[in-house]
């Protein structure tokens, strides 16, 4: 009843093919963006924006890009990490020695950058698949983090080794530094989350996108269907990586506001994995569900104690949060495998339906 | 000019002049691969019989090692609260059994990853829970003199630690082979669903399976932790295990012990003769891209089973 597809007829070729082809579901996602755009930069206070919205939009790019290449294309990783910390420390050499070009070029170079890497590190997967390939991609984690730390250019030769980033303009706003606004920021994010998220949605359908999934299905038989598995593993690696080196490099500028490697680091390879796979495989809705899920749980958990009044010390709630976070995982990969995206699935089947059992 | 120099010329002219140095740069490599071996050859067991490739093995070595060591603390004798560490952990294998897996059945591999890590998680955080978080020392009175074999001096430890790492896979391979159970497990890891047919219970073959790998996680702990101390990096181990599978192969229980040997002798050779070039502490990524430059030329690993794939 109150999701329905009947009724709602297409009369050119373009509106046949639009990314967003049913009526109720465009203007859904055009109120969102509207309601992100406008409503919750004037409504959100610094800890929402900062602490939670930022966060979440970036790990959602990061976790796009992971779903690109694990949930479309089939290709296990685990160096999402890395790939973000060539992004960032990119995105600050451009910005620091070419800062003329302005942070949204530094940030894209970053991301070009880490698509390089990717198809670096993506060429054992022409050879070997699964679980082997979740090796050699953890040697790019291992192997570029260790570059990142160790060679001095990548920092330029700060000593600390964690350098801040130069405060930069976009369109006469700061949206990275310290005085940066939080709101600056968050619209700076925003942006190349909306973007890049309709770019995955185009992506997925497009050629490219078929062959990746015909690759994720049966790599053999994609082959013979005269799907080039070169180029369509090498383009998946690429794109996803480049998706990752932008997160990397927007979670450097505009939330820690410093380069350190120990944003990247392995653990963040893993959280972005959770992600994919608690928002679902191989969906776009799906990156951004999960992405919140993953950040706001270890949030709620933390807080959780305190709202019904039980009085632990933070030792016992940080080992308690650890526990949960893991029998949530494990229950929520046994109550619905493919993930939130799934449950949204269902609920508008339920919408569809709904005041009649079927 | 200078930089390749450091390559290819200076470490094999220190490995030249100073046989002995080198010879001990070995055996301390062989003996951190063998608890390599013994965090790796848990996940070879479990991943033989179920398919499951099992995140959680680095955080079972350390569960089990601060239960132990925990158990000690306490009071208890040796004896006793290696028995009942035992006891815990086998009773872990059937909580997970009746939990976890039996609730992903027929689930795509990934998945049952996933769920792996969550148990790393929960057992991580458990452990800490109950235990506290410091580092605690493990001291069961292992020998921890040293001989000198010539020039070149070995602990007497690490010496006791490899014949703890064979004996335990010269158990398992005559466990696997001669007993009852054994042959059930190679029939599963075989082909499930025939061994379902011919009667075998997969829910008790997987209990086991996961018993035994509580048990190598245990023996793994003791060992690890009676050299460095039982604290939370043990869990880290599990990630150095991933290496060592690749190149031994994901099936092979002597393939997980040599890999791990392989993995071990050459990033402490490498750290020590070439990582000074390039500014040290290459060991943390050597064993990943070793892995990585074998793939490319065996991908089965040096034993395991070649992999042939119907369309």
């Amino acid at each position: 009843m109150f999701y329905r597809e009947a009724g709602d007829f297409k009369t050119s070729y373009a509106a046949d093919q639009s990314i967003l082809s049913i009526k109720l579901d465009r203007y859904f996602v055009i109120g969102l963006i509207a309601f992100g755009v406008i409503v919750v930069p004037m409504i959100g206070n610094d800890y929402w924006l900062g602490s939670l919205l930022i966060p979440v939009l970036v790990l959602s790019i990061a976790a796009l890009g992971l779903n690109i290449l694990t949930g479309y294309a089939g290709q296990l990783s685990l160096g999402t990490g890395a790939f973000m910390a060539t992004g960032a420390y990119m995105a600050y050499k451009v910005a620091t020695n070419l800062a003329f070009l302005g942070a949204p070029v530094a940030i894209i170079i970053g991301g070009l950058s880490a698509a390089f890497a990717g198809v670096l590190f993506g060429l054992p997967s022409l050879r070997i698949k699964g679980f082997y390939l979740a090796v050699t991609t953890l040697a790019a984690q291992f192997f570029l983090l260790w570059l990142f730390t160790h060679v001095d250019w990548f920092v330029n030769y700060s000593i600390s080794g964690v350098p801040s980033i130069p405060p930069m303009e976009f369109f006469g706003v700061l949206i990275s530094g310290a005085e940066a606004t939080t709101e600056a920021r968050y619209l700076f994010v925003l942006g190349f989350a909306i973007i890049l998220g309709l770019a995955a949605r185009n992506l997925a359908r497009c050629k490219m996108g078929r062959g990746w999934m015909a690759i994720r299905d049966m790599d053999i038989a994609a082959e013979i269907i005269g799907i080039d598995p070169l180029k369509a593993k090498l383009s998946a690696f690429a794109i996803s990586s480049f998706y990752c080196g932008v997160a990397g490099a927007l979670w450097a500028f505009c939330f820690i506001n410093t380069v350190e490697p120990g944003a990247y680091d392995i653990n963040r390879s893993f959280q972005i994995l959770f992600m994919v796979i608690i928002g679902g495989l191989g969906s776009i809705l799906g990156s951004f569900l999960g992405a919140a899920f993953i950040v706001l749980l270890p949030i709620f958990l933390n807080n959780a104690p305190q709202w019904i009044g039980l009085n632990l010390t933070s030792d016992v709630i940080s080992h308690m949060e650890i526990m949960i976070f893991g029998a949530l995982i494990v229950f929520f990969l046994i109550v619905e495998p493919h993930g939130l995206a799934r449950l949204w699935q269902i609920a508008k089947e339920k919408l569809r339906r709904w005041p009649f059992p079927y | 000019m200078e930089f390749l120099y450091s390559i290819f010329v200076t470490p094999f002219v220190e490995m030249w002049t100073a046989p002995e140095f080198l010879a001990e740069v070995v055996l301390g490599g062989l003996m951190s691969g063998i608890m390599y071996s013994l965090v790796a050859l848990g996940f070879v067991l479990i991943f033989k019989a179920s398919g499951v490739f099992n995140f959680a093995q680095g955080v079972m070595v350390l569960f089990a090692a601060l239960n132990f060591v925990g158990l000690i603390d306490a009071g208890l004798p040796i004896v006793v609260a290696l028995i009942a560490t035992i006891l815990i952990m086998v009773a872990l294998a059937f909580a997970i059994e009746r939990v976890v897996l039996r609730n992903l059945v027929n689930q795509e591999h990934i998945i049952l990853f996933m769920a792996t890590i969550g148990i790393a998680y929960f057992l991580e955080g458990l452990g800490e829970m109950i235990w506290g978080g410091d580092v605690r020392p493990l001291n069961i009175g292992l020998p921890d003199d040293v001989w000198f074999v010539g020039d070149i001096l070995i602990q007497q430890s690490e010496v006791f630690a490899a014949a703890v790492a064979g004996s335990l896979v010269i158990a398992l391979s005559l466990f696997f082979q001669y007993t009852r159970t054994g042959r059930a497990l190679r029939a599963v890891a075989d082909d499930h669903q025939a061994a379902l047919s011919v009667g075998i219970p997969l829910n008790h073959i997987w209990i086991v399976v996961w018993a035994v790998a509580g048990l190598v996680a245990l023996v793994a702990g003791i060992m690890w932790g009676s050299k460095f101390w039982v604290q939370f990096s043990l869990s880290t181990i599990a990630l150095k295990a991933l290496p060592v599978l690749i190149l031994g192969g994901f099936t092979s229980i002597p393939g997980a012990i040599i890999g791990g040997l392989i993995i071990g002798a050459g990033e402490k050779v490498a750290e020590v003769f070439w990582g000074a070039a390039y500014g040290g502490a290459i060991e943390e990524w050597f064993a990943y891209v070793l892995a990585l430059i074998f793939l490319f030329f065996r991908p089965q690993g040096l034993f395991g089973e070649k992999i042939i794939e119907r369309v």
